[in-house]
């Protein structure tokens, strides 16, 4: 008998159609910001090299952290490295069980990204302030 | 390592635009994902137009509807209409739920699309080959496990022991939670995915069952159960209102509570 010749079955499609929700937004930026701090802490290291090196390399490292493009820079890290430190939080209530239900886990998804806004401004505004 | 873009063989493209009903006022839009196994094309996009005076209220009337007046070779699966047998879950308006149970009114879209439920291989047109998903589900042995003596009526619980079957026993499989789930469209060979998981909770809580040990044993593993990253797609997604997340948190919690 013939076999029956059967076309290789296509994926469905997922991404592509799938409809965004807080909670899988905030997720997928929770590896995003992770991934984006290894840069930040390289940024953090420079720094540090520079400070052992001596005041030269100091000097050009500064000035290029006081540039526009440097505020801007650190103004990024700073609120990448809060999203993700209330991404974490978060993740860690949600392991304990809590705040699961439905209006609670979009709320703490909304809150991840506004609480990290929020915090960047107020942790430069302060910066600004003092020194 | 995850493929976010489609293969080659799956990425659709636009099909045919089938007439309008004729002498219809209250017509509705619908763009249905379509793939036939026998003429070897790429999967293509569909559009129909449902006359909604001569239709009933649900996405599955719609359907139906098309499969009788307008194209009979439209493939779904569907049962029971009334959200207990879980064989027409789909991919409609970008969530995955079951046709039967959605309104179309609900939907509140010019026009709406539907596909089968994500990242899983096509059978034809809206049917998943949930062949692995059931695999998963039967490797959790969803059934009770004792080793003292049969009782010689029933296995005895209280009503406060029962009530933590609630929310876990009225699960119907029907594949919503598990294939709306990130970490099952990367890694759904080796994590269970929501389904599976929320059913090895409801039998880890089951106050009658003695295996809590060995299945607590299978689930620990990197993937099946650790896979889980609280993206939370499954709780949003589940057409009975079910909580797959939480379930899974409680799994991990007992899994904590027994190694300290």
């Amino acid at each position: 008998m013939a076999e029956a010749k059967v076309a290789p079955r296509p994926l469905s499609p997922h991404l592509q159609v799938y409809r965004w929700s807080w909670t899988m937004a905030m997720s997928i930026f929770h590896r995003a910001t992770g991934t984006a701090l290894y840069f930040g802490i390289a940024l953090f290291a420079i720094w540090l090299v520079a400070l052992a090196s001596g005041p030269s390399a100091f000097d050009a490292v500064q000035w290029f952290f006081g540039s526009p493009i440097g505020y801007l820079i650190l103004f990024g890290y700073t609120w990448t490295l809060m999203h993700h430190m209330l991404g974490g939080v978060r993740h860690l209530v949600w392991d304990f069980g809590y705040g699961m239900e439905p209006a609670q886990r979009i709320n703490m998804a909304r809150f991840t990204l506004v609480g990290s806004i929020a915090l960047t401004v107020a942790i430069w505004a302060i910066a600004f302030l003092v020194f | 390592m995850a493929q976010f873009t489609l293969p080659k063989n799956s990425k659709y493209t636009e099909g045919k635009t089938w007439p309008k009903p004729d002498g219809a006022s209250n017509v509705q839009e619908f763009r249905i994902y379509r793939w036939n196994p026998d003429d070897g094309a790429n999967p293509r996009i569909d559009t129909y137009y449902v006359d909604r005076d001569d239709c009933g209220p649900m996405v599955l009337d719609a359907l139906l509807w098309i499969k009788n007046n307008v194209d009979s070779t439209l493939v779904f699966r569907r049962s029971c209409r009334e959200g207990i047998c879980g064989s027409c879950a789909m991919n409609i308006m970008g969530g995955n739920t079951l046709a039967c149970t959605l309104g179309i009114d609900d939907c509140a879209s010019d026009s709406i699309k539907i596909y089968p439920l994500p990242h899983m291989p096509v059978l034809k047109d809206l049917v998943p080959d949930l062949t692995s998903f059931f695999a998963q589900h039967a490797s959790i042995q969803p059934w009770l496990q004792t080793e003292t003596a049969e009782p010689e009526t029933e296995w005895r619980q209280t009503p406060e022991e029962r009530s933590k079957l609630d929310g876990l026993y009225e699960c119907i499989l029907c594949a919503c939670c598990t294939t709306s789930c990130p970490s099952y469209w990367w890694n759904g060979d080796r994590f269970l995915g929501p389904a599976a998981l929320l059913q090895a909770y409801r039998w880890l809580i089951d106050s009658r069952d003695e295996a809590t040990g060995e299945r607590l044993d299978n689930l620990h593993d990197p993937f099946r159960l650790y896979r889980c990253h609280t993206i939370m797609n499954c709780a949003n997604t589940c057409p009975k209102g079910l909580n797959p997340a939480k379930a899974i948190a409680e799994v991990k919690k007992m899994m904590v509570a027994r190694a300290v």
